[in-house]
């Protein structure tokens, strides 16, 4: 289990334990002095053995296992999963549209789960939530919808003019205020759905399949407008998915859930460059190119007798591939037949296919330092 | 026709409107209340309350059960203890009422049982409490086919309300059996199912025109 330790002093010096690692950059808050700090520094969440279970026709089904889990401040922490991983309940936990069987969900270092009517109305007034369909309330205006949370807040008319405004400008959609949602597009909405969620201005976004509904070209420029926001705003979000291309464009840090239960998380780059997790492999599949078919149906087993190694290199983090070192270390030619290296979080992430001289080329390279591994032969007259 | 025929036509008309109109405005005003609590106070709703969703539920079947004819006899005690008098107008609107209300809750009901829970969701992560969910989210969103509803329920009040000649209320039904029917008279007969005819459509046309420009939004 990982234990990314960002809490702050206060619990620390409750348990004793002190903090694991220290992230200067990130200042960590305690909710009591956050007025008083009077800067935005709030917006973590901590997830204490959260469990789940469901009662059901068929009996008991645990939806989550035994979740722990830090979000720091300022973070974009994406949630993926397939389907039924639990995904979904665990973002739920946050603003209480769902209550875990046991555990404790810590909002800033405050427990939640003792929070009364009163106490929680509060709460989720700093927690925006936007959904996968929208739920933009049909019988009203996007205005109408946008001012809905500092309505029933009882803000005063001209602020809530004012804020209103201002959330649909950050959006995009000035010209759009008196329009019924009936009329908008989907990425339209989904940018209302976003107004609505900031215009109380929170600390922490949570996005529940926020772009699963969403065509690719619209899911690009919500997800831009999400980082967007979170830069600007230093607002922490939470999102849960299924798409991995979704975390790679815009996630800090991820984690993998299976079944309930915590398979893997870590900061982006790592869980894309060398996942460790059958789940998070199958995943990361469909955006992973693997060896081309026609090659495949050629490949005989390593090592063997012929002069054509095909050799995978792998790239998971620090710096891209130095070609002229790869090829000076074969000593020979070298077929490049499938490569792609990313940018994620700074760190090149990707993998090479090559053809090159058999087992002593593979040995040079591992003594470069490359992370390689020979798949297969190629006959030796293909 | 004579002209006191037509006077007592014209009499008769304005009688059926004004027990339908008062009674279902009664209806809507105890019929709404009584619908969002069905839908709210069931296991998983916004204010639950089993055994009292289950008890109301119950009441309101029982009423939906008894023909319009056999409530207003029997409701005859009820009637003096309300309006103080078991004839004429009044005597009719409340058992009109009492008939009509448990009608439109149910119709209501299913109205606000559609409404996507995905909204109530939406509404609570934004801080509403729950009488905001009913003012913001409910009603509105269950409005047409509230509006829907409340068409079908003053159409099916038109015909029971001529029943209501029976506790000597008047009203058009009650022409229809004295003159039409009781006294041969083929031309009353005729004018009377015409005015309903005229009536019913008159409600359809404008319960439709609302419902259309409700769901245009």
């Amino acid at each position: 289990m990982a234990e990314l330790t960002m809490v702050g002093l206060a619990l620390d010096s409750l348990d004793g334990t002190g903090p694991v690692e220290t992230d200067v950059a990130r200042p960590h808050a305690v909710p009591v002095s956050r007025a008083a700090a009077g800067m935005r520094s709030a917006g973590t969440v901590r997830f204490e053995r959260i469990a789940k279970t469901y009662r059901s026709a068929g009996g008991e089904v645990r939806a989550l296992d035994d979740v722990s889990l830090d979000i720091p401040s300022g973070a974009i922490f994406g949630i993926i999963g397939r389907s039924g991983a639990g995904k979904s309940t665990l973002l739920r936990t946050v603003n209480r549209l769902e209550e875990p069987s046991s555990g404790r969900v810590l909002v800033d270092g405050e427990p939640i789960q003792a929070l009364g009517t009163e106490g929680l109305v509060a709460l989720r007034r700093r927690i925006g939530m936007i959904f996968q369909h929208f739920n933009l309330l049909s019988a009203k205006t996007v205005w109408q919808n946008v001012a809905l949370p500092l309505t029933v807040a009882g803000v005063e008319t001209r602020e809530i003019a004012r804020r209103v405004d201002e959330a649909l400008r950050l959006v995009g959609l000035e010209g759009k205020a008196g329009t019924y949602p009936s009329r908008l597009s989907g990425g339209q909405k989904q940018r209302v759905g976003i107004a609505r969620a900031l215009v109380s201005a929170p600390e922490i976004l949570l996005c529940d399949e926020a772009t699963s509904a969403l065509d690719p070209e619209t899911t690009v420029s919500i997800l831009g407008l999400l980082r967007d926001i979170n830069r600007r705003l230093g607002l922490t979000i939470v999102l849960i998915t299924h798409e991995m291309s979704v975390i790679r464009e815009i996630c800090t840090d991820v984690v993998v859930l299976e079944s309930g239960r915590v398979a893997e998380v870590g900061p982006v780059w790592r869980v894309f460059g060398a996942p460790e997790h059958p789940a998070t492999r199958a995943l990361l599949a469909p955006l992973t190119r693997d060896v081309p078919d026609d090659l495949a149906a050629r490949l005989k087993p390593y090592p063997g007798p012929g002069p054509r190694a095909v050799l995978r290199i792998t790239y998971s983090g620090g710096t891209p591939p130095d070609l002229s070192a790869l090829v000076a270390a074969t000593g020979g030619p070298v077929h490049l037949l499938q490569a792609g290296v990313e940018h994620i979080q700074g760190h090149a992430v990707g993998r090479m296919l090559i053809a090159a001289g058999g087992t002593e080329a593979e040995a040079r390279l591992r003594a470069i330092g490359q992370d390689v591994e020979g798949i297969g032969y190629v006959a030796a007259d293909d | 026709m004579s002209p006191q025929m037509i006077d007592r036509l014209w009499q008769a008309a304005f009688d059926t409107v004004f027990m339908v109109g008062v009674s279902a405005g009664i209806a809507v005003l105890a019929g709404i209340p009584l619908a969002l609590f069905l839908v709210t106070s069931g296991p998983g709703g916004i204010f639950p309350a089993p055994r009292a969703n289950r008890l109301i539920g119950l009441v309101v079947n029982g009423f939906r059960a008894v023909p319009f004819i056999v409530l207003l006899v029997a409701l005859i005690p009820f009637t003096r203890l309300v309006v103080g008098t078991t004839i004429g107008v009044w005597a009719a609107i409340v058992p009109l009422a009492v008939s009509a209300t448990p009608f439109f809750a149910r119709i209501a009901e299913v109205s606000l049982r559609e409404v996507d829970p995905g909204l109530i969701e939406a509404a609570q992560s934004i801080g509403c409490r729950r009488r905001h969910i009913l003012l913001h989210v409910l009603l509105p969103e269950a409005l047409p086919g509230i509006v829907g509803g409340l068409t079908i329920t003053v159409v099916s009040m038109i015909g029971a309300s001529a029943v209501a000649g029976a506790v000597g209320a008047g009203g058009l039904g009650d022409v229809a059996i004295r003159y039409g029917y009781q006294r041969f008279d083929t031309t009353v007969m005729s004018v009377v199912i015409a005015i309903l005819i005229v009536l019913v459509c008159l409600v359809q046309f404008t319960g439709d025109s609302v419902v259309r420009r409700l769901r245009a939004r």
